[in-house]
């Protein structure tokens, strides 16, 4: 990468494994866990929290001088909470059905612990371009664990792939079902998300000793 | 009456904040080592959503739903400020935390000091956004219910919380494979515990929404789900249902 300096890439790509929000930082989990149950809901999601991450540490880090620090946390939940407006205006414009699906779970990006944890950790003591690659880093990291949660859970749990029936038909039995094969109706359970996460958690730690707590 | 009832124990226990709708997991994950941290955290949840749900409920039907502005005069029914409820929530929310937060300092200094960097974090638990977000989306009627279910809520959370503390003190002493162990564990045995709370799902039998005649094997698993998915749901179990028949 030539336009970013070795420490700048290091932003964008350490939350994608190492560093992950969700399966490392422990931040973020809620809207990880309710909305997996399709890959297209999680897409959306991860989309919607790329870009307020992205822009909300800019704003706050370019803000992070005027901002008094008894008061921040306000000041972080109103940026927050303007810019989850904007997203939830334009997918209810643009989107309808897939907010109605998402529901109260786009509001709640605004209470993601991700995005008030990054405020507090890294925008508020970086410079906006920096600030900027973390957003984006972390959020990408956040929607890699998002699309791997949703593509096991509908893949397993309905046998399609954002809505086309990869597997097959059920009802007509084609495909993996003409040989007997049945959809697991409990990945589409909210119960499955926390046991699919742990399994992520699982793997990554047995790859990485180094994670392993104690 | 009984409505109240009803509401109690449903937001209790079928539409528990953790197990049904994972609100609140990051401070649920993060402050469940010690039981003694949590039963101080689940009281702070309660008492936050005890006050923040009817607040919010009193904004949400005087100032942001569509026509909620009619009671200032005829001309201002027209409008509709329900896009500014996420503002209008989540600046009540850190309001009410911030007072919730010099009580404690001031009565219960221990608590102050065990809870530490938490209590503000509570402003961003997903759990307390979360209970004005479904109050809304719920469309609940009355001050009263809304209070009444604020404080389930609280209770539904605390118990969750007051459970995996008292599950995780005891996994210390277990041989626990290496990459599981800490954070790993903790996800499995949630979902364990969402898996036995969904039993409660038959605990409904009727009131304002009952639940869809699709078959009584599907009616459980239909109660659990957020409300908004629960058409789509039982699309797919009657087609489940069907291919099962045949």
């Amino acid at each position: 990468m030539g336009l970013l300096s070795k420490k700048d890439a290091k932003l964008i790509t350490d939350p994608l494994a190492d560093n992950n929000p969700i399966t490392i930082q422990v931040l973020g989990i809620c809207s990880a866990l309710a909305i997996t149950a399709e890959l297209q809901a999680s897409i959306v999601m991860s989309i919607s929290v790329l870009f307020v991450l992205g822009v909300g540490n800019v704003v706050i880090s370019l803000m992070r001088n005027i901002i008094p620090s008894k008061i921040r946390i306000i000041v972080q939940l109103i940026v927050v909470a303007a810019l989850v407006i904007i997203v939830d205006q334009v997918l209810k414009a643009f989107a309808y059905e897939l907010s109605k699906t998402l529901s109260v779970f786009v509001g709640l990006i605004i209470t993601n612990c991700i995005i008030m944890g990054r405020f507090e950790a890294f925008a508020l003591g970086n410079g906006p371009w920096r600030s900027f690659l973390d957003g984006i880093g972390n959020a990408l990291g956040y929607a890699v664990i998002l699309v791997t949660v949703g593509f096991f859970r509908e893949l397993l749990g309905s046998g399609t792939l954002l809505g086309f029936k990869v597997l097959g038909d059920p009802i007509e039995k084609t495909g993996l079902y003409a040989i007997g094969y049945e959809n697991n109706g409990f990945m589409l359970l909210s119960p499955m998300a926390l046991i699919v996460v742990g399994i992520i958690i699982w793997v990554q730690r047995s790859r990485n000793k180094a994670l392993i707590e104690d | 009456m009984l409505e109240y009832i009803e509401l109690f124990f449903k937001s209790i226990f079928i539409d528990n904040m953790v197990f049904a709708t994972f609100l609140g997991m990051c401070s649920y994950l993060a402050i469940s080592k010690k039981v003694s941290t949590s039963v101080g955290m689940g009281a702070a949840v309660i008492f936050v959503l005890a006050v923040t749900v009817p607040v919010n409920w009193l904004l949400d039907q005087y100032l942001l739903q569509p026509g909620a502005l009619s009671w200032l005069g005829e001309e201002y029914a027209g409008y509709d400020l329900s896009f500014l409820s996420f503002i209008m929530f989540i600046a009540t929310i850190a309001t009410m935390v911030q007072l919730v937060e010099i009580i404690v300092e001031k009565f219960a200094p221990a608590l102050y000091n065990s809870l530490g960097i938490f209590l503000p974090l509570i402003a961003v638990n997903c759990a307390i956004l979360g209970g004005s977000l479904f109050m809304q989306s719920r469309e609940i009627p009355t001050l009263g219910l809304s209070f009444v279910y604020g404080i389930g809520s609280g209770i539904g959370w605390f118990l969750a919380i007051l459970a995996i503390a008292a599950i995780r003190e005891k996994i210390r002493y277990s041989q626990v494979p290496g990459p599981l162990r800490g954070l790993g564990i903790t996800f499995i045995i949630t979902g364990l515990m969402a898996i036995g709370f969904m039993s409660f799902g038959g605990m409904l039998t009727g009131g304002d929404d009952a639940p869809k005649k699709e078959g009584a094997t599907t009616k459980a698993e239909v109660k659990v789900e957020v409300k908004e998915d629960v058409d789509k749901k039982a699309e797919k179990l009657a087609n489940n249902t069907k291919e099962i028949t045949k």
